[in-house]
């Protein structure tokens, strides 16, 4: 190039084509997200799908603005939603303090690995009908399902990613003399960070996984009861309805936590 | 009475299939103010010497003396530097400075000042609240020369500090260390295997023979080497006699 002129004009255009590739993308997402609702909508109309176990989109969304008026919606909402962050932020917690433990003594994580490796292979769900038994039919059991379902993997992953954080660092840290406790805050725990967050994001859908099995045992309110108690009615208009609420407050979650990375991360 | 002094250390390595000793019988003596070099072959355990120096483990045998008290006690007074930089890349360059002194529990208004006057002695003013990343990898081994610098250790262990860098770099850094350390009166060790890098920078030379880790011979660099620059030095004459002389005892250890 000989001058600036032809390498601006490149790069204009350039980044004309990213935002005409974004617009794309964004297009067919549209697409998809129509055709899938108004495919939806006509073949239940047409009776290609039994209305009555697959709903239609006009059916849910009437319910959706008849339980928004009477406020029942809001009610569930609530409880799932509150029931979900609480075991989610349990979860990850616990986890990570398990970890640190077995980071600290290397006698106990030696102890403890075939415990971990059982408690991480046995299914947690299957644990629902004791923990109600054990805390009582209430919202502090769906929690404990919602935060024991994450936090043996928790433990797992940020525990092998505590190892594996590059030991000259620990070394640095301990030419200065720092204590183990040191060592953990300023080396191990921030070079984790990453692996932390991405744990979150795994976290996310797992504490609604427990949550929504914990209300199908034993809950009279939320997001499943009411697709439990809408198959028990053979209302499936109510189990879609809970179903499009629970994909769309899950994704927010998600982007909560993706919002928590980048301004946690954002050296790296 | 010397200012650093190890009496017949030995290390075994201990694995479940193996016992490997890693060095034999290492007594020597360092003054205050001194440059050391120890030279060999990979594996003649130059680094665990080190480590064991700077207290960071125990020999399985042999005492250590650092102003004639034990170096567990004396860890404030030594600094290390690493083959890489190990800048924690989470953290800014002022944060990775004061880290010595945070971990110290010493980060006082003074010494701060101190940290950043030597950053700007290392030409690095104005890079503060920068990344690691943003810093290339010359200006990254200058911020942990300044990290080690600020605790103000009386020992500095350099544990192959240049080996990571291109030449150019390497060449510039050696003579800024070498300046450095002899303003401050710092003694200091340094491992390499660089034989031209440790006539340049070095008082006194210890030639290691590997498997056990043993001192084979020690070498005194003239007085002429040691007045001038590292780069200087590279040039003169002897430098190439003493380079040969070296060469020659490290090829009989193969």
């Amino acid at each position: 190039m000989n001058n600036n002129q032809p390498v601006e004009l490149l790069h204009k255009n350039y980044i004309k084509k990213l935002t005409y590739e974004k617009r794309w993308v964004r297009f067919y997402q549209f697409i998809i997200f129509f055709v899938f609702f108004l495919g939806w909508e006509i073949s239940s109309k047409k009776q290609w799908i039994d209305p009555l176990i697959f709903s239609a989109p006009s059916k849910v969304w009437d319910l959706f603005i008849k339980k928004i008026q009477d406020g029942t919606l809001f009610v569930d909402l609530g409880y799932t939603l509150s029931e979900t962050v609480l075991g989610f932020i349990l979860g990850t917690l616990l986890g990570t303090i398990l970890a640190a433990i077995l980071w600290w003594s290397p006698f106990l994580s030696k102890v403890l690995d075939p415990y971990l490796v059982i408690l991480n292979a046995m299914p947690k769900v299957a644990l629902g009908p004791i923990l109600i038994v054990a805390l009582g039919p209430s919202m502090t059991s769906i929690i404990a399902m919602g935060a024991i379902i994450s936090v043996i993997i928790t433990t797992i992953v940020v525990y092998t990613a505590f190892k594996e954080v590059d030991p000259n660092y620990i070394k640095v840290l301990q030419t200065f003399g720092a204590t183990r406790s040191q060592c953990f805050k300023e080396a191990i725990l921030p070079a984790c960070f990453p692996t932390i967050i991405s744990t979150l994001k795994v976290n996310v859908g797992l504490s609604w996984v427990g949550v929504i099995v914990g209300e199908f045992l034993v809950s009279s309110k939320g997001l499943g009861y009411m697709i439990i108690y809408g198959f028990q009615v053979f209302n499936f208009t109510l189990v879609l309805l809970s179903l499009l609420v629970i994909a769309v407050f899950a994704t927010i979650m998600y982007q909560l936590v993706e919002l928590l990375e980048r301004k946690l991360i954002k050296s790296n | 009475m010397s200012f650093l002094k190890l009496e017949h250390i030995h290390h075994t390595y201990f694995t479940k299939t193996s016992a490997t000793t890693a060095l034999s019988d290492i007594s020597l003596e360092v003054e205050e103010g001194e440059f050391i070099s120890f030279l060999g072959p990979s594996g003649c355990g130059k680094t665990t010497l080190l480590s064991i120096i700077a207290g960071l483990f125990q020999p399985t045998e042999g005492t250590i003396l650092l102003e004639n008290r034990s170096v567990n006690k004396s860890k404030k007074k030594i600094g290390y530097m690493l083959q890489q930089d190990y800048l924690f890349p989470w953290k800014t360059i002022e944060e990775n400075i004061l880290l010595g002194l945070k971990i110290f529990g010493i980060e006082d208004s003074a010494k701060k000042e101190y940290a950043f006057s030597l950053l700007e002695e290392m030409g690095l003013k104005g890079y503060e609240k920068q990344y690691p990343k943003q810093l290339s990898g010359g200006m990254r081994q200058r911020v942990a020369l300044v990290r080690t610098l600020v605790t103000e250790p009386k020992l500095l262990m350099l544990d192959e500090p240049f080996s990571a860098l291109d030449y150019q770099t390497k060449l510039r850094l050696e003579d800024l260390v070498s300046e450095t350390l002899k303003s401050f009166g710092k003694t200091a060790i340094l491992v390499t295997h660089d034989i031209g890098e440790a006539i340049a920078m070095s008082d006194r030379i210890y030639l290691f023979s590997a498997r056990p880790g043993q001192i084979h011979q020690s070498f005194e660099v003239p007085k002429v080497l040691r007045e001038l620059s590292p780069f200087q030095a590279r040039n003169h004459e002897i430098y190439t006699q003493l380079f040969q002389e070296i060469w020659k005892e490290l090829e009989s250890l193969e």
